[in-house]
């Protein structure tokens, strides 16, 4: 694999192939998926685009900038209220996706910044229990605000939203084009497709810019960073702002997507399983951000037919799917800090980071600190 | 010619009980319907379920709903929770499969405006109705203060009951807010105390009515605490202990000795599949709804029995089946319960 | 009157609750400066235990009073609770003493997500309920009511932190956890065991974890598998605000967040007209996180502490 890898970099004419037997096999995903697996994967291909884009952004706050931001499920809230308020009867106010898209990205990057701009000083472990806070004060909200005035309809969450389309030209229903059906689920995955590639464009061109090469000064020694002229605070409320503005996008496609959304979708759980999926991909490792969302998509519905295995072997389901996963993650987690800290698929910078190293401040000797013993 | 129908609840996590119980409803109906014969269009027919589990989470309820679409199933009883049926009605709806939840009761299931769902169990709305009705009238309570978890069932249910108690010519003295996670009332009950109510209404579910009856205990408050279906069960009794005695619950449909079928299927249920839970009368109401509507129209294709299942009307288990223009089950039956010595009782 | 005074001591119980937990937070945080993620769950692991232990003992029809049957409870989730604290610093914590602040923090973040899931795994999503052994006596005070129960939950926090206070100042071993919170390298060349202090520091607040555990289960008469996590949080929120590291600032920090939380709950409706209500009732806390680590990141009682990542 290295030494593909590797021949990849240098011949031209293998990476173009690569990268079409790639674009071949995207393409083709959702026939593949649904002849072999059934059509409900194809909407599990939908999902797994959709954590794509959220893992990649909050690969920004977290693996580009070093910033823990344990409340990122917030902005996908935001995101995905934006379009819920602006395109269903709700308010009855019906603007098309093209539109509400950016706006809730936009409102997304503000509330990075609203949530950026006091927290800039905190040291990362405080700045994640702020952040923590932050996203649940957020969903606390979202749960309320059907008092006096509705504005978010409460814990009843808002219904029939509308779907993503041009004209009449809907996602939610079937078109046939060349003979071929395109089901719903299809649209959506070739939509989102599009945007995902955007996304992992953008996330590849950021990191090795200007910008890019900041964040990662700042993550390795601020104090450093500041000194060699970078201004360190807009730096970093530009990671919060780029990083929340991928996660709202991803909420308002979620919205048109789910056509339903309430605030119980957006909960802490959310946000650490995002966050599992860059740690355990690599964090600031692009390859390894996607690969660690497609895993931790596809792992639960995989587990699933855990479930009815024991069913079929023992008469009786003795562990279930659901809480081994969680159970799996949390091992995997620590395993994963402990073991490989860069993540599965190391980005090469980051390795070096994680290499324990002692601090400056305190020099000492190894016989002190005999962690055998 | 073989005729898939589906069957949607949480099989695994916490509430699998209740899964198993839908599950087993439907699958009584279908083997009494396959043992009776049935010919449709000519052809004879044989029922087969095909059952999946969506975890109670809405995101999984709209991909095993999409599953059973692919699966060409010709009806759908489902899915058991509000949360889940609600997403997965548009994917029905857009199928154009029928869909029956046995226990969904979320106003706003039917409230979409889908031809495709329905259901057989009375809705939030009729239970917050008599709820807010027996709180003014029966309990004679003139000052009542309200209490939401902060759910979807919870808020529903008591803005519902808000409603009718003001309606009915009770006063609202206050309404505070907890989550479903709580456990330390001591704050709002202590501000509910202030405001001296006869009756404290809750919606909300047994874990946090248990602890609550006992705090309300604590603080020397007399008024008596009122509940939906939430905490009509036995998990109630048990956190709250000797302080469960004399508070009140409700339950959409009639006590199992009530319904009409209620003992005769109980017999025939519990041989076969041990003790009833709650919801297999309601699924075997659904599936047997699902099938008469099919008998009539003599064609299992939903476009061809959607018409016939708007217009059903026979006496189930359960009590008398017929749904209203949105689908929702006609004068739906609620029966309000007192502890005594620790055993939820009818309440007279 | 009498409401203001109730809401104040529900304030000065649910605080004192919090404060137990806290406690066990800024010891750690005194000692390594790190945020011991799962210090709530640790706390929920004791309650399950004892409730456990309890319970096989109440079902068994032992014939013992049940402040006794209450206590073996408690001493078996101290022992539990004590493994536990000791294998999740020397497992999660110690391999990663050099790392980047992140890595312990993720580990953390892992080792809760264990605990809640085990917890699950082993007894279920339901509430379980602590048997009615202790004699509830009510007392009223100016139209409130306090419970000997309240009483006693208030003055254990008060006793355990007096005692954790004399430990740290007065005894051999409080000695040698000072050192080695001032500098480690140094402590350790003047001869003090730094791994075993660090050990012990664990050993100690998971103990007062399970203390705390027993004690909220026993107050509110149940347990479940997430009852740490919100503790958790709203415990770490008191030990911040009270100045982390610092002892007696975190009780005074668990006193009043829990003060700050009743009264909010009880009068923000009338406080601001019915626009906002008792739903509120969490947000409070985390603006008072919020507000404390911008504004005054020491606490109350803390000595200035350098923000730097």
């Amino acid at each position: 694999m290295q030494a593909y890898l590797e021949r990849l970099r240098h011949d031209r004419r293998a990476a173009w192939a690569a990268f079409i037997a790639i674009g071949i096999l995207l393409a083709v995903l959702p026939f593949l998926a649904d002849a072999g697996l059934g059509r409900s994967w194809v909407r599990i291909l939908d999902f797994v685009l959709l954590y794509i884009m959220l893992a990649l952004g909050l690969n920004i706050v977290v693996g580009y900038a070093g910033l823990l931001d344990l409340g990122y499920v917030a902005f996908y809230a935001v995101g995905a209220y934006v379009f819920a308020l602006l395109s269903s009867p709700h308010f009855g106010i019906h603007l098309p996706f093209w539109m509400v898209l950016p706006m809730g990205a936009v409102a997304a990057g503000i509330f990075g910044v609203l949530l950026g701009a006091p927290t800039l000083r905190l040291r990362g472990d405080y700045l994640a229990i702020v952040t923590l806070g932050f996203g649940e004060i957020i969903r606390i909200f979202l749960n309320n605000l059907n008092t006096p005035v509705n504005i978010t309809n409460g814990p009843q969450g808002i219904n029939l939203i509308d779907p993503i389309a041009v004209g009449d030209f809907s996602l939610s229903q079937t078109h046939t084009l060349l003979g071929i059906q395109f089901p719903s689920t299809y649209g959506y995955y070739y939509f989102f497709l599009l945007l995902t590639l955007g996304i992992i464009f953008v996330s590849i061109r950021l990191q090795n810019s200007r910008i890019g090469r900041a964040w990662v000064a700042i993550r390795e020694d601020e104090v450093a960073a500041a000194a060699m002229g970078i201004n360190t605070r807009n730096i970093k409320l530009l990671a919060f702002a780029m990083g929340a503005s991928f996660g709202g996008l991803s909420g308002g496609l979620f919205a048109g997507f789910q056509g339903f959304v309430s605030p119980e979708s957006f909960n802490l759980m959310e946000s650490i399983m995002i966050l599992c999926m860059v740690v355990l991909g690599g964090m600031g490792n692009i390859v390894g951000v996607i690969l660690g969302a497609v895993f931790l998509t596809v792992l639960p519905e995989a587990l699933r037919y855990v479930g009815t295995l024991q069913q079929a072997l023992f008469g009786q389901v003795y562990a279930d799917p659901a809480d081994l996963r969680m159970l799996i993650f949390g091992i995997a987690m620590i395993l994963i800090m402990l073991y490989r800290p860069a993540g599965l698929v190391p980005s090469r910078r980051r390795r070096r980071e994680l290499e324990a190293e002692a601090d400056v401040a305190d020099q000492e000797r190894d016989s002190v600190y005999d962690t055998k013993r | 010619m073989v005729v898939k129908i589906g069957s949607v609840a949480p099989l695994t996590g916490p509430q699998s009980h209740l899964g198993k119980d839908q599950e087993n409803g439907i699958r009584l109906a279908l083997e009494e319907a396959n043992a009776g014969g049935i010919t449709l269009g000519g052809k004879q027919v044989k029922f087969d379920l095909v059952s999946e589990d969506d975890q109670a989470d809405p995101k999984t309820a709209t991909v095993v709903a999409q599953k059973l679409v692919d699966d060409q199933v010709k009806g759908v009883i489902g899915h058991l929770n509000s949360g889940t049926s609600i997403p997965a009605s548009k994917i029905y709806s857009d199928a154009g499969i029928a869909q029956i939840s046995p226990s969904a009761t979320a106003v706003a299931y039917t409230a979409q405006g889908f031809k495709t769902a329905f259901r057989v169990m009375t809705n939030d709305s009729q239970q917050g109705k008599v709820l807010g009705e027996f709180a003014v009238k029966g309990l004679g309570g003139k000052k009542i203060a309200i209490i939401d978890d902060r759910t979807a069932y919870g808020q529903g249910l008591a803005d519902e009951v808000e409603k009718t108690a003001k309606a009915v010519g009770g006063t609202i003295v206050t309404h505070e807010y907890t989550t479903d996670k709580s456990t330390d009332f001591m704050a709002i009950l202590t501000a509910i105390k202030g405001k001296k109510p006869d009756v404290i209404f809750f919606g909300g579910m047994d874990s946090q009515a248990g602890p609550m009856a006992k705090q309300l205990k604590g603080l020397g408050v007399k008024a008596k605490l009122l509940g939906g279906d939430g905490f009509q069960s036995s998990q109630f009794i048990k956190l709250a202990g000797a302080d469960a005695e004399g508070m009140y619950a409700s339950s959409p449909g009639l006590p199992l000795e009530q319904m009409p079928g209620g003992n005769e299927f109980n017999q025939k249920f519990s041989a076969k599949y041990g003790q009833i839970q709650i919801y297999a009368p309601y699924a075997y109401d659904a599936t047997k709804a699902m099938i008469e509507a099919m008998k009539h129209a003599n064609s299992a294709e939903p476009a061809q029995y959607l018409p016939e299942l708007v217009k059903t009307n026979f006496t189930g288990v359960t009590g008398p089946i017929a749904f209203d223009e949105k689908g929702d089950i006609q004068g739906g039956a609620v029966t309000v319960y007192q502890v005594q010595n620790g055993q939820w009782v009818v309440a007279k | 009157m009498d409401i203001f005074l109730q809401q104040l001591i529900n304030g000065l119980v649910l605080g004192s609750v919090y404060a137990l937990v806290a406690l066990g937070y800024t010891m750690v945080y005194g000692i390594l400066e790190l945020i011991n993620f799962a210090h709530g769950e640790v706390t929920m692991m004791g309650a399950m235990v004892a409730l456990a232990v309890i319970g096989a003992l109440v079902a068994s029809g032992v014939a013992l009073p049940g402040v006794l049957i209450v206590l073996f409870g408690l001493m078996v989730a101290v022992l539990v609770c004590a493994a536990l604290g000791f294998t999740i610093e020397r497992v999660a914590y110690r391999p990663l003493r050099h790392a980047p602040r992140l890595a312990p923090l993720i580990t953390a973040i892992g080792v809760s997500i264990v605990l809640q899931n085990t917890a699950m795994i082993i007894w279920g999503r339901q509430y379980i309920t602590f048997p009615p052994l202790l004699e509830i006596e009510r007392y009223s005070i100016g139209g409130a009511t306090i419970s000997n129960l309240q009483i006693f939950i208030v003055l254990l926090s008060a006793s355990m932190m007096v005692a954790l206070v004399l430990l740290i100042n007065r005894t051999r071993m409080g000695r040698a956890m000072r050192a080695t919170a001032q500098n480690k390298s140094v402590a350790g060349l003047m001869g003090v065991n730094i791994n075993s202090v660090i050990s012990m520091t664990f050993i100690l607040g998971s103990i007062l974890a399970a203390v705390a555990g027993v004690m909220v289960s026993a107050y509110y008469g149940l347990a479940h598998y997430y009852m740490g996590f919100m503790l958790g949080l709203k415990a770490f929120t008191a030990a911040v605000l009270g100045g982390i590291g610092n002892i007696p600032g975190a009780m005074l920090g668990g006193l009043l967040l829990g003060v700050i939380e009743s009264l909010g709950a009880g009068y923000i409706g009338p406080l601001t007209g019915g626009f906002m209500g008792s739903h509120y009732q969490d947000v409070f806390a985390f603006f008072v996180l919020i507000l404390v680590l911008v504004l005054r990141p020491s606490g109350l009682l803390g000595e200035r502490v350098s923000d730097r990542a």
